[in-house]
């Protein structure tokens, strides 16, 4: 796969908000209509666990078996469109420098860690206890229901022609990013990946940038 | 098929949806009845169903984006719901999702029920919605579905294929159910159909009781990951 790797023009001196989210950490955000939301790779092959909400109905949530077929390709990068359960975009990817992302993989947990790797697994750290911290603390009525499949942002799960699919090294490196823009008012979920078992960090969990320009001037 | 006794068995008509408790110790076989046919599912725990079919778990747990024989329906809880025991097809589609109102009325035009009756158009996510309101869920439980006997392949680019006559007439997969699982089906179209009419399929079910399921059962060495997911689904009964 040789996708085009397309650049924001856009200066994170002015981005209007940044945070940098250590691995193992989650993140929770509202994200306007019309704002452009970035999130860097700063150490390289760390994967992002992300959903998106309607921000004025959290039923109506990022899809990723609409959003693939959609666009009718297993892989999101520049011009993907992120489609919700309800049939609406959500957000626009404008920009991506590392040129292709996965949504078939979901996010670890604790008990699909004992499935995959051993039952002894279950007391390591995973995306959806961050997922879960993270609701509750938003204090919005979220519950498990809400953590659907995800996007892995900077993944790579390549599927073959036969049906197989794989977690494999990542293809991005320190200071790649991926960059949205927001359709509707969207909440944004992250969990910063811990997951020690594949490959999929690099076996070195690292933080990530998340910045957002808020407005339609930039 | 397996060696098994027929509880009862019953036709879902085209364009329908259907759901049912299937206990753990019985199967569901599916069998396609004039070929081409579609069926999306869901499945929940009955007793929880915060617990749910994930598919992400499904398809990483046994390295597969296709679903067939020996491979396992893996709950978000690390359990396994229904292990697909026979298969006739040889692949079954997880990627395509289901279609909608919108992509309907697209595709095959408007057809509400005050002119056709019960022929009018149908859905796969109404569909979905409306069977699993019945059992008190809404749309915040809806989750990606599998799509039996639809084929869709991935190429090197992730370009995603649809394949017609992917299931002949008598074409059939069974489900065994490992915990009391709520199933939740409909027959509408793929959304990829390249059939530009609308014409869904009848199925047939026959729902029958199944053998225990023993240390040598396919679908449980089907990957070393099953092995594991057996025995969670085991200590749940203790």
């Amino acid at each position: 796969m040789s996708a085009l790797l397309v650049e924001s023009e856009r200066e994170a001196a002015n981005a209007t908000y940044r945070s940098v989210v250590p691995a193992g950490e989650s993140w929770i955000h509202e994200i306007p209509k019309g704002a452009y939301f970035r999130i860097v790779d700063l150490e390289g092959n760390q994967a992002v666990d992300t959903l998106f909400y309607n921000a004025h109905d959290y039923s109506d949530r990022y899809s990723a078996q609409d959003t693939i077929r959609n666009q009718r390709n297993i892989y999101l990068t520049t011009g993907t469109r992120l489609m919700s359960s309800a049939g609406h975009v959500m957000m626009t990817i404008v920009a991506d420098t590392c040129g292709r992302h996965d949504t078939l993989g979901g996010a670890c947990a604790a008990e699909s860690n004992m499935v995959r790797y051993a039952l002894e697994k279950r007391y390591m750290h995973a995306c959806r206890q961050s997922f879960l911290k993270a609701i509750v603390e938003w204090e919005h009525g979220m519950d498990k229901r809400d953590i659907t499949s995800n996007i892995n942002f900077f993944m790579n799960v390549p599927v073959t022609p036969e049906g197989e699919l794989n977690f494999e090294d990542g293809v991005s490196a320190p200071g790649k990013y991926v960059e949205l823009r927001a359709e509707m008012d969207v909440l944004a979920l992250i969990s910063n990946c811990p997951q020690l078992n594949n490959p999929c960090n690099a076996y070195n969990p690292t933080p990530i940038e998340v910045l957002i320009w808020d407005g339609q001037d930039h | 098929m397996s060696e098994t006794s027929v509880l009862w068995e019953e036709t879902v008509e085209p364009g329908a949806a259907w759901s049912h408790v299937l206990k753990r110790g019985t199967s569901l076989l599916i069998t396609d009845m004039e070929g081409g046919a579609n069926v999306g599912a869901i499945f929940y725990n009955f007793e929880c169903p915060a617990e749910r079919f994930n598919l992400p778990d499904t398809l990483k747990a046994q390295h597969v984006a296709r679903l067939t024989k020996g491979c396992v329906l893996y709950s978000d809880m690390g359990r396994i719901l229904c292990s697909i025991t026979e298969d006739t097809v040889g692949w079954h589609d997880p990627l395509g999702g289901c279609s909608n109102a919108q992509s309907v009325a697209c595709k095959y035009g408007s057809a509400p029920y005050q002119q056709y009756r019960n022929h009018f158009h149908r859905n796969g996510r109404d569909s979905f919605l409306v069977e699993i309101e019945k059992w008190g869920l809404g749309p915040r439980d809806l989750t990606a579905n599998v799509n039996f006997f639809s084929r869709v392949t991935v190429d090197d680019d992730g370009g995603m294929t649809f394949h017609p006559r992917n299931s002949m007439s008598r074409s059939h997969v069974e489900l065994r159910a490992e915990m009391n699982v709520l199933v939740v089906l409909n027959t509408c179209q793929h959304p990829l159909d390249t059939n530009p009419k609308y014409e869904p399929k009848p199925v047939r079910l026959s729902v029958r009781k199944a053998r225990p399921v023993g240390a040598a059962d396919p679908c449980r060495r089907f990957r070393p990951e099953n092995l594991r997911g057996f025995a969670l689904t085991e200590r749940y009964f203790v």
